[in-house]
């Protein structure tokens, strides 16, 4: 799903776009970390999200994107991270995890953990003989509000 | 319904012919009528079914995801102990509970496991697998994601073959096969208990983080009786392995149905998901179920929809950060310094496979001449249903079979007539296993050796193995001299007993001189009445033949 290809706009000649060079405060950064979402947009070809992914999303994180103000953070933060497709990898295996070259190490099947139940219990709020409690099922984020989300009352 | 079920019976061969019969007799009431099933595979192994129409078939199709359980002492990612039926969260560590703070260390035993069950299934084992966390909110999955292997599993494009048999006669089996489309490596969930009453749910997390092995089939198959018969057989493999107990009543095996239906040339219908299924029998009933729901919906007008699929998305998906990914070795590529404990050598492993049911059966055969469908219930009768228990894989009908076989001069071909039949009857009957059986095969071995010698008959020998059976303690031969069942060796006495009958029946000797052969049966019977059966009826009808001829 690609929201913005910077990349295109970038390969087309132009220069991306830097951090805004002054700050608040004589604060200084590493420099790798924008605070915020970069000042200049470029005007490429924008997708918006679409509202059916935006509805998934918000049913698989369980989050509300309240209002247009958080739709359209999400849209800026998608925007940002596109960036890295500024990054030619023709030909660059995927990196999953910093550890990939390292042995994955491997444990006797022993018996060695378990058998603390009085401690893990320990921290819940409510137990009942032993068990966890917890709601019944899963909660559609709409029953916990008693109102729709905001998706749902814009359609 | 009976319209829905009828069948096109073009060229489709004695099948068809015979379930059309079946079909026009509905003998109970229930979804389920005994001996009619709803829907039947024709020899060419595709479904046809007619709609109300009569007119297009349609074809089903079933895929099926099976999770097996590990068969290990710690979990996979965790040194907590796998355990059935154990006190509620006493067999959990704190990584179980996703406490912060804790990693996945893999357990070794569950990845020699995958890689045996890939190499049994034929399938290519992935020297490079990777991990990942697969994100969904549920109250069994603390940590809010399961680790799985999406990407790259540890074994991919295998196949499992299976045999079936043609109209449930024993006698014409025919073999199938379906394609695994890869096996992974994931972690179970806790269980939950849902308390409607007080709306709660509680949550046992002792399953949580056991290893399973995901098996993903493709969509080979186009009933329920070929699910049945593939989850049968792959459950025997499993057990053989030992990498899975695979015992289904227990959770150990858990199968999700896929079933769609389409017409012929026309794309896949949309597939809806039976899930919950808790024995083979069911599993079958339900897929059957499934096609006829989804043909009559079709046939009505209707659409299918598909509910559980929004689970399916490729969102949520993302690389396991605190697992390198998982390198297998084998005896070309074998590291030279590494420590040994740290390498799964694959060539190693597929060294020291059991031989599969498949090839046991077929050594049965060879080397003992029985016919294949006795091979196949000598290994199968352990899952029967029935005694879905810890104990089926012990059991050794084959074995007892052979040891039988040993001890007795008669030939193996007769031999497994009285295991089948009369043995396993009685062990049906008293819900017992091979190795409580109060007959040994030591003693059943003798009792044949009697008959083969020809000093009882094989009615008397049924009923002595009866005596035996209540395991008094006596040997076959006690047990003939004392119901006196010992076969008449005095010919003579045969000869005027053979007289005596001839006389006493004088229509029937007619009969029998006029051409009428089936006469001599109800003579020879008499015969054996007046022996108390302990006449020989071969060397009966010959005496009588000689005397009738005179």
């Amino acid at each position: 799903m690609r929201v913005l290809s910077l990349g295109r706009w970038l390969r087309a000649g132009r220069v991306p776009p830097r951090e805004p060079a002054s700050r608040p405060s004589g604060h200084r950064h590493s420099g790798h970390r924008p605070q915020g979402p970069p000042q200049e947009l470029p005007q490429g070809p924008s997708q918006k999200v679409s509202v059916e992914v935006l509805e998934h999303l918000e049913h698989l994180a369980l989050v509300d994107f309240r209002d247009s103000e958080g739709v359209e953070r999400l849209q800026k933060a998608i925007q940002f991270a596109d960036q890295l497709h500024e990054v030619n990898t023709d030909g660059v295996e995927p990196m999953d995890s910093v550890l990939e070259d390292r042995c994955l190490y491997l444990r006797e099947d022993d018996v060695t953990e378990g058998n603390c139940t009085k401690e893990l219990l320990e921290n819940a709020r409510e137990t009942v003989e032993e068990y966890f409690v917890a709601p019944p099922g899963n909660i559609p984020l709409v029953k916990l509000e008693g109102q729709k989300t905001f998706l749902q009352g814009s359609k | 319904m009976a319209a829905v079920l009828a069948m096109v019976a073009r060229g489709c061969g004695g099948v068809w012919r015979r379930l059309r019969q079946r079909c026009a007799v509905r003998p109970g009431s229930g979804p389920f009528p005994r001996g009619e099933r709803a829907v039947a595979c024709n020899a060419r192994g595709g479904m046809m079914s007619a709609g109300k129409s009569g007119l297009t078939p349609w074809i089903p199709v079933v895929g099926l995801e099976i999770h097996a359980q590990i068969s290990s002492n710690s979990k996979l990612f965790s040194g907590s102990q796998v355990q059935f039926a154990a006190p509620p969260n006493s067999l959990v560590s704190f990584f179980d509970a996703s406490l912060p703070g804790t990693l996945p260390v893999l357990n070794r035993r569950c990845v020699e496991a995958a890689v045996m069950t890939g190499l049994a299934l034929n399938c290519h084992i992935n020297k490079k697998s990777l991990f990942d966390r697969k994100h969904y909110f549920y109250a069994d999955l603390p940590a809010g994601y399961q680790i799985t292997q999406q990407r790259v599993p540890i074994a991919v494009n295998g196949s499992l073959s299976y045999s079936l048999c043609i109209d449930n006669k024993m006698s014409q089996m025919v073999t199938k096969t379906v394609r695994i489309k890869q096996i992974q490596l994931e972690q179970d969930s806790g269980k939950s208990l849902h308390d409607d009453a007080r709306s709660q749910t509680l949550v046992d997390l002792n399953r949580a983080g056991v290893g399973l092995m995901e098996l993903v089939m493709e969509p080979d198959m186009c009933c329920g009786e070929e699910a049945a018969a593939a989850v049968r057989e792959l459950q025997l493999i499993l057990q053989t392995l030992g990498s899975s107990q695979a015992v289904m009543a227990e959770g150990q095996l858990r199968v999700d149905a896929n079933v769609s239906v389409h017409h012929p040339g026309e794309p896949y219908g949309v597939r809806t998901e039976v899930k919950n299924i808790n024995s083979i029998r069911f599993l079958a009933k339900a897929v059957d179920y499934e096609i006829q729901r989804q043909i009559e919906e079709l046939g009505n007008g209707g659409t299918i929809s598909n509910e559980t699929r929004a689970f399916d998305s490729k969102l949520g998906f993302m690389p396991e950060p605190n697992l390198p990914p998982l390198i297998l070795y084998d005896a070309k590529s074998l590291p030279a310094n590494m420590n040994h404990q740290q390498v799964i050598n694959i060539d190693w492993i597929r060294e020291r496979l059991p031989d599969l049911p498949s090839v046991k059966r077929e050594k049965l055969v060879e080397q003992y001449g029985i016919l294949p469908e006795h091979s196949f219930t000598l290994l199968v009768w352990q899952q029967d249903q029935n005694c879905n228990s810890r104990h089926s894989n012990e059991d050794g009908l084959p074995e007892f079979f052979e040891n039988v076989v040993k001890q007795t001069q008669m030939k193996p071909k007769k031999v497994i007539g009285w295991i089948l039949n009369d043995l396993l009857s009685y062990l049906k009957q008293h819900s017992l296993t091979v190795k409580e059986s109060p007959v040994s095969s030591f003693l059943l071995a003798d009792l044949l050796n009697l008959l083969e010698k020809k000093e009882i008959s094989s009615t008397a020998a049924k009923q002595v193995l009866a005596e035996l059976w209540k395991g008094k303690g006596k040997t076959p031969l006690e047990t003939v001299k004392e119901q006196k069942l010992e076969l008449l060796q005095d010919q003579k006495e045969l000869e005027q007993i053979c007289q005596a009958v001839i006389d006493g029946q004088e229509n029937e000797v007619m009969a029998i001189k006029a051409g009428n052969q089936k006469v001599l049966n109800k003579l020879i019977g008499l015969v054996q009445k007046k022996t108390q059966g302990r006449s020989n009826p071969v060397l009966v009808k010959q005496l009588l033949e000689k005397k009738l001829s005179e």
